[in-house]
């Protein structure tokens, strides 16, 4: 089959579905690639570059989109775009389909498989496939660099002849794939973070950034995470506890850079224009939520707003901001999908509705919508139901029991006993020293370090061969058949002497700093 | 041959024991340890020469033959050997001593002098320690004997599990105990030969039942217990020669060897008397469980991408298994090894107390690839670091990384500390297949969302990486 790779046509959209490295893994899942020339241009991917992976290019869309039987594009294709779609062909790209009902109906109508890369279930088995996870992290380390473009100051603290300069405070709210991102970003430049998210089992993973987790002062135990591991609508006492908070560190952090959304619902108002306000001068607030109405009351989408010396920054198009790294992440989340859709890698699609994946992805199918797909039966985050995972098992033997070792010693000193009412001398000296000798060895052993055990087993298999001495005592023998036993003793116990003491040695050899 | 005081043999046996004693206290550490190595040597030598010069008066020609051949196959046996096969070498030394205490006692009890030596109590005493070396021996030589020919592969390495094998076991144990009082009785008046032979062969046949019902994951309580009773039959022979060195030397190997039991078992949170009983583990390892749990999908990686994330990571914790040793790969990783810390990043090795087939058994591997030893961690000194972990690379291993033994409390593993590599960013696990580990377990760390697998053998894989880097 043939995919065609079009140029985007949304205004500003950098990014571009496929790229040459790619296309290079396409072409040996048995398919032809085509890409609109200048399709990759924004994102710094020359039609040579495509050309030498091994594609065609084609000079216009309408060919293009004719000739293909695949398409793969990032943002949803606009009225006329869905019109050239053919019901042989099959369309992969974001669509939203919550949000675009009318395109999706359009779509359908077309007889057309398509498949929206916003609607990937979100289970484990899918994670290599989700590209909202992927634009997530890269907006996320891009509002950053936004912010950081906007910031007048250091992100990291710095003691200079000049003085000193403090490290700046970043406040990341919501801590899902794009907040654990900024965390990151911002860690790395030097900044303080804290983090607050409404779902108390993503605390771990802030703390693990080495950031701070913002813990509400909340009576209930009120748990933010919904299906799928989205964060879902708090109670109205949570929320009002929780803009107590965010007014509070306004004041105390230069930078905020939030993240919060519900699926499905416009992004809730987290910081109000008077918190935003009462920051200090020079502050930067990046809103990702922009998109969806912003979580800041000030955000102006798509743009960049100046309210009272604090900034505001509303881009919706942070991904497109960074082409090149979307462009490979998504191309590759896409080339990973049509991975599980080509099984026999001959470069023809199956699309098989069993596939818990593959049913999720696809939107509309042979003039039929079949969105919403049935709720998934995996959630990325473990479901509330469940216990917490069983108490570590190791075996502390609690207060151990003192009647069986009791029972035990008395038994061996009454034994001891008895032979010693029984036993000569001469055995009872050698019992001491036996004794004795078990209690060295074992004082002795305790310290050997576990990386010598190999080297101390060999040692001792070599001073173990003192048993040698016997066969000596009895090779001056003039009972023939004793004289040859010891002399096979000595034979096969020199083998073990030499060699475990030689083996040994090679082996301590080796150990070096 | 040399009129010699007696007490000047005793405190050469004295010097001899002393030297033992510092040889094992040398192993404390890297420094010391080749200091012992030769302290070990030299009470070797002082012993022979003080038995040499005190007891022998004739036939010195058969013995120093004797010694010649045998020396020379010893050092060639151990300039040969491969590190991987170290753990078989073990093993097959071990049967020589079990051998050896079996020969000893026969010839000891074939001595005519025996009976105008000892009378009443003290024959029967003497007798019992006859009796209790040729026992210990006998196990310890066919023991040793299967546990080299599964070690090497010649002995399928699954557990044989016959019906009845306790009452099996049991049964041999009467049978030993009830020629035992034969043998003593019979001794006394002169004969106890029949006996003697009957009860080796019941402690022969024991030993191969015993080691035949141990499985693969349990060989290194295996061989450290063979290590032990090979100890336990010198000391025996002692008390029936009546030699305090022998039962000196034997009572330390032997509480040696009971010891690394003891730690090999605590690494698995098993008991010694289950580990004996046998009849845990496989052979080669089972293919995953078709259905049951859908345990969702694994991530695999190619060798190029394993570069990348090396190359990029600060602190890299590589956990080798016996897979490692199985693909010879030892060097390969030693080769990574170095160019990522000329790299500037921080490579280190983290090994799992029963990780190999014999205690310390990786340890001895990247010694020989020349892994410098104060990278090399024990479990218990980095499992804390794990967090702080970029990439983990476990190489070969399964059931020593399986994070169900710390919360599956049915798993068969459960409770067995495991290396927590789950808890750095990344963990790549090198595996020839999804098969389970020996212990037949299914491990969850695969379908980790920040774990990747790189399929392949370990050698190959770890080449192409190197060759990216």
């Amino acid at each position: 089959m043939r995919i065609g790779v079009p140029k985007e046509i949304y205004e500003g959209e950098c990014r571009v579905a496929t790229t040459p490295d790619v296309v290079a893994q396409l072409k040996k899942l048995g398919f032809d690639v085509a890409v609109e020339s200048g399709a990759g241009q924004k994102a710094s991917f020359s039609d040579d570059a495509y050309r030498e992976a091994g594609c065609e290019i084609i000079d216009s869309a309408s060919d293009l989109w004719s000739k293909s039987d695949l398409v793969l594009k990032v943002r949803a294709p606009d009225s006329d775009e869905a019109a050239r779609l053919r019901s042989d062909q099959t369309l992969i790209s974001f669509l939203w389909p919550a949000q675009n009902p009318e395109l999706l109906k359009q779509l359908t109508d077309t007889g057309a498989t398509v498949m929206a890369m916003d609607s990937v279930p979100r289970i484990s088995r899918a994670q290599k496939v989700d590209a909202l996870s992927s634009m997530g992290n890269i907006a996320g380390y891009r509002a950053v660099v936004e912010a950081a473009q906007h910031f007048g100051r250091f992100f990291t603290g710095q003691i200079t002849a000049a003085g000193k300069v403090p490290p700046a405070k970043v406040l990341v709210i919501g801590a899902g794939v794009a907040g654990l991102a900024a965390i990151g970003a911002a860690k790395s430049m030097g900044a303080i973070v804290r983090s607050f998210d409404t779902r108390p089992e993503v605390k771990e993973q802030v703390e693990s950034m080495d950031a701070e987790f913002l813990m509400l002062d909340f009576e209930d135990d009120e748990d933010g995470a919904g299906e799928g591991g989205y964060a879902k609508v708090m109670s109205e006492a949570f929320i009002k506890a929780e803009m107590e908070l965010f007014a509070e560190q306004a004041k105390d952090v230069d930078i905020i850079i939030t993240t919060a959304l519900i699926p499905g619902r416009p992004a809730p108002k987290l910081i109000t224009a008077e918190t935003a306000r009462s920051m200090k001068d020079g502050s930067v607030i990046v809103d990702l939520a922009a998109e969806q109405g912003g979580n800041c009351e000030l955000t102006v989408p798509g743009e960049v707003a100046h309210v009272d010396g604090v900034t505001i920054i509303g881009y919706t198009d942070l991904p497109s901001r960074l082409a090149a790294q979307s462009s490979q992440l998504y191309g590759t989340n896409l080339r990973h999908l049509l991975t599980d859709l080509t099984p026999e890698k001959d470069g023809n699609i199956v699309v098989d509705m069993e596939d818990e994946v593959i049913r999720g992805t696809t939107v509309c199918k042979d003039g039929e919508t079949t969105w919403p797909p049935p709720a998934p039966k995996l959630s990325a985050a473990p479901p509330k139901a469940e216990p917490a995972p069983a108490p570590v098992v190791v075996k502390e033997e609690g207060p151990r029991s003192f009647v069986g070792p009791a029972i035990g010693m008395a038994a061996a000193g009454l034994a001891l006993l008895g032979l010693g009412a029984v036993a000569p001398a001469s055995f009872m000296a050698h019992f001491t020293v036996f004794v004795l000798a078990c209690f060295v060895g074992y004082m002795v052993i305790w310290n050997v370090t576990a990386a010598l055990h190999t080297p101390l087993m060999s040692v001792t298999n070599a001073i173990s061969s003192i048993i040698v001495i016997g066969a000596l005592m009895q090779i001056s023998s003039d009972v023939p058949i004793i004289k040859w036993v010891a002399v096979g003793t000595v034979l096969i116990t020199s083998v073990n002497i030499f060699g475990g003491f030689a083996v040994t040695r090679r082996m301590l050899e080796m150990f070096r700093k | 041959m040399f009129e010699v005081n007696e007490g000047i043999i005793q405190v050469s046996y004295i010097i001899a024991t002393i030297l033992f004693i510092l040889a094992l206290g040398g192993l404390s550490n890297q420094e010391t340890a080749r200091r012992g190595n030769w302290y070990g040597i030299i009470g070797m030598a002082i012993a022979l020469v003080a038995t040499l010069v005190g007891d022998v008066t004739q036939n010195i020609e058969y013995l120093i033959v004797a010694l010649l051949i045998g020396g020379t196959v010893g050092i060639v046996a151990a300039r040969r050997v491969q590190m991987t096969q170290m753990p078989e070498l073990v093993a097959i030394l071990h049967s020589l001593v079990g051998m050896a205490a079996v020969a000893v006692g026969f010839a000891n009890f074939m001595d005519p002098e025996r009976l105008s030596h000892y009378v009443g109590v003290e024959l029967t005493i003497h007798d019992v320690e006859t009796y209790l070396g040729i026992l210990i021996g006998a196990v310890t030589f066919s023991g040793s004997v299967i546990a080299f020919g599964k070690l090497s592969g010649r002995i399928s390495g699954s557990p044989l599990a016959l019906p009845a094998r306790h009452w099996l076991n049991l049964l041999l144990l009467l049978g030993a105990i009830w020629y035992g009082y034969q043998f003593v009785v019979d001794s006394a008046a002169g004969a106890g030969m029949t006996p003697l032979i009957v009860m080796t062969v019941i402690a022969l046949l024991f030993g191969i039942h015993m080691v035949m019902a141990i499985g693969g994951a349990d060989m290194p309580v295996v061989v450290s217990m063979l290590n032990s009773y090979s100890g336990w039959a010198a000391s025996a022979t002692g008390f029936m020669l009546g030699n305090d060195l022998l039962i000196v030397t034997g009572a330390l190997v032997g509480s040696s060897g009971a010891i690394l039991s003891y730690i090999m078992c605590r690494a698995m949170n098993r008991k010694f008397l289950a580990v004996i009983a046998g009849g845990f583990g496989t052979g080669g390892g089972t293919p995953a469980a078709a259905g049951g749990e859908d345990q969702g999908e694994v991530a695999p990686i190619e060798p190029l991408e394993t570069a990348e994330l090396l190359l990029n990571a600060k602190e890299v914790m590589i956990i080798p298994g016996y897979g490692m040793a199985v693909a010879q790969a030892q060097h390969t990783v030693f080769e990574i090894t170095r160019m990522l810390r000329e790299k500037g990043v921080n490579v280190r090795f983290g090994i799992h107390p029963v990780a190999g087939r014999m205690p310390g058994h990786m340890n001895v591997l990247l010694a020989e690839a020349k892994v410098p030893y104060d990278i090399v961690f024990e479990m218990d000194e980095i499992n804390e670091d794990f967090p702080k972990v970029d990439v983990s690379v476990v190489i070969g291993a399964n059931d020593i990384v399986n994070p169900s033994a710390l919360t599956d409390p049915n798993s068969p593993i459960a409770g067995m500390p495991v290396l927590e590599c789950w808890k750095g960013k990344v963990s790549i696990v090198l595996k020839r297949s999804m098969a389970t580990g020996y212990a037949g377990v299914q491990n969850p760390l695969f379908f980790e969302d920040n774990t990747r697998m790189l399929f392949g053998d370990a050698k190959t894989t770890l080449d192409e990486v190197l060759k990216n880097l």
